[in-house]
């Protein structure tokens, strides 16, 4: 589909995609909300879905980990159907860890609480043994001081930051984001997209929807325009926004960008 | 002080000494005109005579421990209950659907019928059955009849908790990998529980005055020992004592509760 999709290891970008979607249609109701789509992301791979609101980015990440089941179509991850019906979903969703727009994490627990909650649970770990890790992770994201914080103790982009944690706690394959920056304040934005820049140093599988354009076009491998259920257009992030070729991506485009989405390109 | 401080000092000085100058006058009123009443001395006499007050009070006490006693351990069979009958609503799993049945025929039931006739039909009928000794004092069937009416209505309390738990809160434990049971148990249970904590004090609060309806299928607590008191005396101050007495212990638990209530309103806004 896209051999020559930029993998940062140049033989990765060959392989089997870790994670593929053959056809994937949904519909809620009458409405057809996935109409056919697909998608593959190589390992170390970070993906950026752009689209107007309401045409289906967070309903497809929200399929892909399994939260919503799909009518029709394929979900491989490492060439395995994981949208079979009737497969258990927990195992699954393990591997794939989801992050969402708001409403993240448990406001009744601690931020190491929420962060060990599942490997406590899965795993039957104690929270004093993960917690040298957990640690190293927080003080690594910019946290250290805040393991013992209840969420409403800490800003937007600190809670948000939290709950990228929580999900890699579980050592995930692939992490799918919705949005994390939507309800931020806008001097927060950064500080979180730099966690996802630095999951992708680390190879990270990654596909995130985003209304961010500027972190789009600089940090992703590669760009998909979800247009009305279908990926309308895909490429690297320089082809998409220097020129598009699929009329509905250029008008998107000139609409968002003019409202000053790019405008901190370096 | 600034300006504003200045004004609503004022304000709160002037209305204090509103609330205090209607307060004397009301209470003039009562102590001076009702003892004008025809009857009131008679009243009196039946009523507020502190010779008999005091006289019962300590049997009066010794009865309320039994009331203590049975609200003591409903208290905890409600939350279980309770609990159960919370959890068999929400289920969303279609093979426990008779689960959900059962726990809306349950609440529908219980909410539906007085408690003083469950209390009737369950403390006379089930000993009615010739059950062997202790299992045929009506003391535990009037109990079990209070348990399964506020468990009832504790169980629409915590089903309405559960649904306010965001659904997003679910999702997120879900997409860990967390399975139903433990995103119910870790998630949404305890934030249900905090958020529900006011309205079940008020139960609680009925629930000990509603206790004296056991009264009239046997066990002798205090409003029992009261209708003994006012035979024997030809009295009927120790019905006054009883009153006396729950207010000592309502009165705090609802200030208490206004107080969590409040606390959480803040803590919302
Ligand atoms: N649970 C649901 N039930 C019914 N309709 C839904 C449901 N979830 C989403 N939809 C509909 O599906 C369509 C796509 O929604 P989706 O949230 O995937 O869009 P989106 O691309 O993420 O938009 P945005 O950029 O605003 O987040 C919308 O029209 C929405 O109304
Ligand atoms: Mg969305």
């Amino acid at each position: 589909m896209m051999p020559e999709a930029r993998g940062k290891e140049a033989e990765g970008a060959r392989e089997k995609p870790k994670l593929s979607l053959v056809g994937v249609t949904k519909t809620f109701g009458q409405q057809a909300v996935l109409r056919g789509v697909n998608l593959d992301a190589s390992k170390g791979e970070m993906v950026c879905l752009i689209g107007p609101s309401g045409s289906g980015k967070s309903t497809l990440l929200r399929c892909i980990n399994l939260l919503e089941p799909i009518d029709e179509g394929f979900v491989y991850l490492d060439g395995e159907d994981i949208s079979e019906p009737g497969l258990k979903p927990g195992p699954i969703r393990r591997r794939i860890g989801i992050v969402f727009q708001s409403f993240n994490l448990f406001p009744h627990m601690t931020a190491l609480a929420n962060v060990t909650l599942a490997p406590r649970r899965i795993h039957g770990r104690s929270e004093r043994e993960m917690r040298p890790a957990a640690e190293a992770l927080f003080t690594r994201f910019g946290l250290g001081d805040h393991l013992d914080k209840y969420p409403d103790q800490l800003s937007g982009g600190q809670q948000q930051r939290v709950a990228i944690i929580r999900a890699l706690a579980m050592q995930p394959e692939v992490m799918l984001f919705d949005e994390i920056t939507s309800a931020l304040d806008p001097e927060l934005v950064g500080e979180v997209l730099d966690v996802l820049r630095q999951l992708r140093e680390d190879g990270m599988t990654m596909v995130i929807a985003t209304h961010e354009m500027a972190f789009a076009r600089d940090a992703a491998d590669r760009v998909c325009f979800i247009d009305e259920g279908v990926i309308a257009e895909q490429g690297p992030p320089e082809a998409i926004f220097a020129a598009p070729k699929n009329r509905r991506t250029q008008s998107f485009l000139r609409r968002v960008l003019r409202r000053g989405g790019v405008h901190e390109a370096p | 002080m600034n300006r504003r401080e200045k004004y609503e000092a004022r304000q709160r000085r002037w209305s204090i000494l509103i609330a205090a100058a209607s307060t004397i006058a009301t209470l003039a009123a009562i102590v001076i005109l009702v003892p004008m009443a025809p009857g009131w001395s008679r009243v009196q006499q039946s009523f507020f005579s502190g010779e008999v007050f005091l006289k019962t009070l300590p049997k009066m006490l010794e009865a309320f421990l039994v009331d203590i006693a049975i609200f003591a351990w409903s208290t905890p069979l409600i939350a279980i209950v309770g609990l159960a009958a919370a959890l068999a609503r929400s289920t969303r799993s279609p093979g426990l659907f008779p689960l959900r049945v059962f726990g809306t025929i349950f609440v529908d039931v219980f909410r539906g019928v007085p408690v003083v006739l469950v209390i009737y039909l369950i403390g006379f009928g089930v000993p009615g059955l010739g059950l062997p000794r202790p299992w045929n004092s009506p003391y535990i069937w009037g109990t079990v009849a209070l348990v399964l009416t506020y468990s009832a209505y504790v169980a629409e309390i915590l089903r309405g908790g559960i649904d306010s738990v965001h659904p997003s809160q679910r999702a997120a434990g879900i997409s860990l990998g967390l399975s139903e049971s433990d995103v119910m148990r870790y998630i949404v249970l305890p934030q249900a529980v905090r958020r529900v904590v006011p309205a079940n004090m008020n139960m609680l609060i009925a629930l000990q005055k509603d206790v004296a309806l056991l009264s009239f299928i046997g066990p002798v607590e205090i409003l029992r020992q009261a209708g003994v008191y006012k035979s024997l005396l030809a009295n009927f101050t120790p019905y006054v004592v009883a009153a006396v007495v729950f207010l000592a212990v309502t009165v705090p638990a609802t200030r208490y509760t206004d107080y969590l209530m409040n606390r959480q309103n803040d803590a919302r806004s």
